[in-house]
Parts: C-alpha cells; structure tokens; sequence
C-alpha cells in the first residue's frame, strides 16, 4: 500500500517536472520571440529623432513664417532681428564664406596629405602620421576657437594690417584646419581601395610615382574622394563654435575675408544665449534659421552619398 | 614617355613629393602650435586651487570644478540613455533585422543622422526636452539632447563589434542547442564588449568637447553649486572654457587656456582607456 503511494507520488513529480520544464521552456520562447520587438523599439529612436527634428523645424518654422514673410526672410539683405529686420542673406553669405575659406585651405592640404600616406609614405611613416591626423579630428571645436581667436588672429593682424579682431578669415582657416582629418583619412580610404594591379600596371610601363598617382590613382578613387571633398564641407557648414568665437556676430552680407560675420550657426548661438523667451518671434526665427541650416547640410550630405555610390568603380 | 624626359619627370616626382609630404606636415604643425598655445598661456593657471574653484570674476580666483562635475554627470546621463538604446539599436540591425525596407530605412537614417549639425540637435532639445516635456535648462536635458546627439556614432560602433564576432562562435552555440537571445547575451556580446566599450568610450570624449546643443538647451555659464540632480542647473567645461574666451581682457585667455588642458587631459585619458580595453581584451579569431 505505501508502495504505491510512493510511486504514484513519484510519477507525479516526474510529471509535474516535465510540466514544469514545458512551461519554462514555453515562457522561453515568448520571452524569445519578443525580444525583436523590443529591439525594434529602441532602434525606432533614432527614426524618432529624425522626425522630431523635421517636426520642431516645420512647427517652429511655421510659427515664424506666419509673422514674417517668406519672400522678406529669404531675399532681405538685412538681418538685425531685435529691431524686426529679418532678411537671411547675411548669415547664409557668412556661412558660405566661411565654407569657401575652410575649403580653400582643406582641399589642398588634405588631398596632398592623403596622396601622401597612400602613395609615398612607408606603412610604419604611415603608422606614426595616421593616428596624429586622427587627434586633430578629436579635438573640441570650442577649443579650436580659443586657437583661431588668441592664436592665429593676432598673426593674421600682423601680416594684415588693420584687421579687425573678429573676421572671417581666422575663423575661416582654422575650420579649414579642423575638417583636413576628414579630407585627407576618407580620401585616403578611397586610394587604398584602388588595387595595386592597377599601380603596378602603370609602374611596368614606366611610370614614376607621380604619375602613378595622379594619372591612376586620383581618377579611379576620384568619386570617393569627391564624396570626401563634399562631407566636409557640409562639417564646415554646420560648424558653430569656432565661428561663434573667432567670426565674429556682426551679420554682414560680404565676401571680404577681413571683415566679421556672422554665420547661420553663430546667430543660433547668440539668441539662444540672450534672454529669448518661447514664442517669442526671436524664439521662432532660431528655428526659421535653423531649417535653412539643416537643409544646406542636408543636401551636401545626400550629394556626397549620392556621388560615392553612383560613380563608384569597382575592380 | 620619351626617356630624354626621365630626368624631368624624376625631377617632378621628387619635387612633388617633397610637396605632399609638407602639407601633412602643416597639419601636424597646427596640432603642435595649439598644444603649445595652450600650454605656454594655460599652465601657470593651472594649480590644485583653479581645479577645485568655482567661477570667479578675478582670474586669479576663477575655477573649473562646476564644470567638471556637470560634465561628468551629464556623461552619466549620456551613458546610461545611449548605450542602452545604442546597443539594442546595433542588436536588432546585426542579428534580428529581416533584410527588410524598415531595416535598412533605419541603417540609411542613421547615417544621416550622423551628419546633421550638432546644433541642430540643441534646437531639438530646445523644442521637445526644455519646453513640450517641460524639464526645463536643467541637467536632464542636456544629458538627453547629448545622448540623441551621439547616438549614431554609439550605434555604429557597436555594429563593427557584433559584426567582428566570426559566424563559427555563434553556429557553435547553436550547435549545442542554445536559443537566438541566449547565443546573443552568452556569446557574442561578451565577445564583442571590448570593441563596443572603446567605441562608447570614443563617442563619450566626443560628446564631453561638444559645446553648442548645451548652450541652445541652457547649460548655464556661471553656477555656484554643484548639480545634486537630474533636475539641477549646471555647466559643462566646454561651456566655462568659452565664456572665459569670449571675455575681452587678456587674463581671461590664461584661464581658459588652463581648462583646456584640464579638458584635453580627460579626452587624452578616455581615449587612453579605450586603446587599453582594445589591446587588453579584443579577442583575435
């Protein structure tokens, strides 16, 4: 009789063991099928931020459109918005000579850098210079400002005399300094991705390093070199800090590199750092400004996307 | 290709060359000027006293230690919203996205983000962090604003890592009968943690030198207590470092001279530790 108790309490065990292991093994797989989901939801956030970016842009925007008239914001010569001016020219004029002058002085220096560590430069030269390029892109733009404002300005005043301490140019040239990194390490990229049949077809026929260079590999890698050109200058667009500091705020719709400017991104920082109130017209013409910004940026952006993977040769 | 040339066109190559090999010198001239500028106007700021001072309207007395504070705890905030989201981001993209439309949507849009000003995320913050969600130009929003704004590159990274661990590791794992999540949490992450730290680490030293979306979003400039919460005013170094540029008088360059020194040595040290952590615990397969 205790035997069979026993037992039947044993089965039972088993039984409710095996249940047991089913329902864990059951409850496993739910856990297990919505963990992609969870997943997906956090990833949605950067959807999210695309969209609350393009949302806050739009409404602001619209709030700012609504007092002032589009034709008035994107064809006035005038901006002092404390005294109800609000005509953008100015500060996209300041941003593009900005840009010009950091291009002017990236372009070269980057490209020659970067034909340099492809082509010339022994792996260990390469090594060491690599990773000391690299620094320059890690460094604060705000301390780059510093740079541009007590460093090279008073360098720039002692060759030209009479410039001003704010100007475009110090600002101009250290945006320059600070995007040659980008230039020259994805331009890099691209001539690496050149295969070496190709150099060495070239060095058999007779060619010399130069050559190889500029008549084989700058064309082949020409399409991501442009890419590189373009993704920088869309860096030197968005560029706030060092502008901020060395440019100047003074909206001046001017192509003289010895004068201060203000550009789109200066602006920003200046009426958000007075006392600008929400809804005010200033809060909105932040936002007006803003959506001007992001679409320069924008299209470089795409541009730049758009050449590497059109014009791309693959080998 | 004449050979009465060669010598003209040896000649070229040399000349040429020596004119490349300038140009990346005058890159890594700026970087030695700057940390000369820097260092010849900031060391004799620099003492125990300026590290633990709060700002000051002498030079002599002005201080960064708000600013370091603030900066670290933002970088908590950024830390704790970032990789949790950058991570499980990275997860989905590497080993659960269906090579679907939304999945390469979401891969497309990051990259754009990536690109986007950063100023543009302060406008972002502005909108919905200080104003819809009501936190107000406290340390929270900040810290949210940073961590949206470095997101992209926390993503990325993370993907190189996952992507990093060999497919015979995870077959392995399925072998011996171990469901998707448990390969994911007992197998390659582990594996992969070394390359997703560094890259976290990489992407905190970007944001800590980020000045302009805390100054859109209200980071203050000058503050005389420490933040105790999320919800506390504060500062950044970034933001100390330009308010004592943007001040007329001399003086006020040697300070912030000196905070900068103290914000290169923190982004020297981070990237410090994250070299360290590659070379310490990357696994070579």
């Amino acid at each position: 009789m205790s035997r069979v108790t026993t037992t039947s309490s044993q089965t039972v065990d088993v039984r409710s063991l095996l249940e047991n292991k089913r329902s864990k093994k059951l409850k496993l797989r739910k856990l297990e099928n919505i963990i992609p989901y969870l997943l997906l939801l956090s990833a949605l956030v950067s959807i999210l931020t695309t969209a609350g970016i393009l949302f806050t842009l739009l409404r602001e925007t619209f709030g700012f459109f609504s007092e002032v008239s589009f034709t008035e914001f994107y064809t006035g010569t005038n901006w002092s918005p404390w005294s109800g001016e609000f005509g953008v020219l100015p500060l996209i004029g300041g941003t593009l000579l900005i840009t010009v002058i950091a291009t002017v002085v990236a372009v070269p220096l980057g490209l020659m850098s970067a034909i340099f560590l492809s082509e010339y430069a022994s792996l260990k030269v390469r090594k060491v210079i690599k990773p000391i390029l690299e620094i320059l892109a890690g460094i604060p733009t705000v301390v780059y400002g510093y740079f541009a404002l007590t460093f090279i300005t008073p360098i720039l005043q002692s060759i030209i005399p009479g410039l001003s301490i704010f100007n475009a140019l110090s600002g101009g040239i250290v945006v320059g300094i600070m995007i040659v990194p980008m230039v020259a390490s994805l331009s890099e990229d691209a001539m690496n991705a050149v295969p070496n049949s190709l150099r060495e077809g070239a060095y058999a026929l007779g060619a010399t390093r130069l050559e190889v260079a500029m008549k084989v590999v700058v064309p082949a890698a020409l399409s991501g070199i442009i890419a590189a050109i373009v993704l920088a200058i869309s860096r030197a667009i968005g560029e706030t800090m060092i502008v901020t500091i060395a440019a100047g705020a003074t909206p001046n719709l001017t192509m003289n590199p010895a004068e201060s400017v203000q550009t789109m991104t200066a602006f920003i920082v200046q009426a958000a750092t007075g006392d600008t109130t929400y809804g005010s017209i200033i809060y909105y013409s932040l936002y007006a400004v803003g959506i001007t910004l992001f679409a320069f940026t924008m299209v470089m952006n795409l541009l730049s996307q758009y050449i590497s993977r059109k014009f791309r040769e693959e080998y | 290709m004449e050979s009465k040339n060669l010598n003209g066109r040896v000649l070229k190559n040399k000349v040429m060359k020596t004119l490349f090999f300038s140009a990346t010198v005058i890159a890594l001239v700026f970087l030695v000027l700057l940390f000369y500028r820097v260092l010849s106007q900031g060391l004799g700021y620099l003492d125990w006293n300026y590290i633990t001072s709060f700002p000051a309207p002498y030079p002599e007395e002005a201080g960064i230690w708000p600013g370091m504070i603030g900066s670290l705890m933002l970088m908590g905030v950024v830390a704790v919203v970032a990789v949790t989201i950058g991570i499980s981001t990275a997860i989905y993209l590497e080993e659960y996205s269906p090579k679907n439309k939304l999945a390469d949507f979401i891969r497309v849009n990051i990259q754009n983000l990536a690109g986007v000003p950063s100023i543009v995320f302060g406008l972002l913050g502005l909108t919905f962090f200080v104003y819809l969600f009501g936190i107000g130009y406290r340390l929270l929003a900040g810290g949210l604003t940073m961590a949206l704004l470095i997101l992209p590159v926390v993503v990325v990274s993370s993907q190189e890592a996952l992507r990093a661990v060999p497919s015979d590791v995870k077959e392995a794992s399925y072998g011996m009968g171990a469901s998707k999540w448990q390969t994911i949490v007992r197998v390659i992450l582990p594996a992969a943690v070394p390359g997703i730290l560094t890259g976290i680490i990489l992407s905190l030293s970007r944001g800590i030198g980020e000045t302009a979306p805390l100054i859109i979003v209200g980071a203050a400039t000058a503050i005389y207590t420490l933040p105790d919460s999320l919800l506390s005013k504060y500062t950044v170094m970034p933001i100390q470092i330009y308010k004592w540029t943007a001040r007329p008088q001399e003086e006020w360059q040697f300070v912030a001279a000196a905070g900068i020194i103290v914000l290169l040595v923190i982004l020297l040290l981070m990237n410090a530790l994250a070299v360290w952590i590659r070379n310490k615990y990357q696994t070579r397969y």
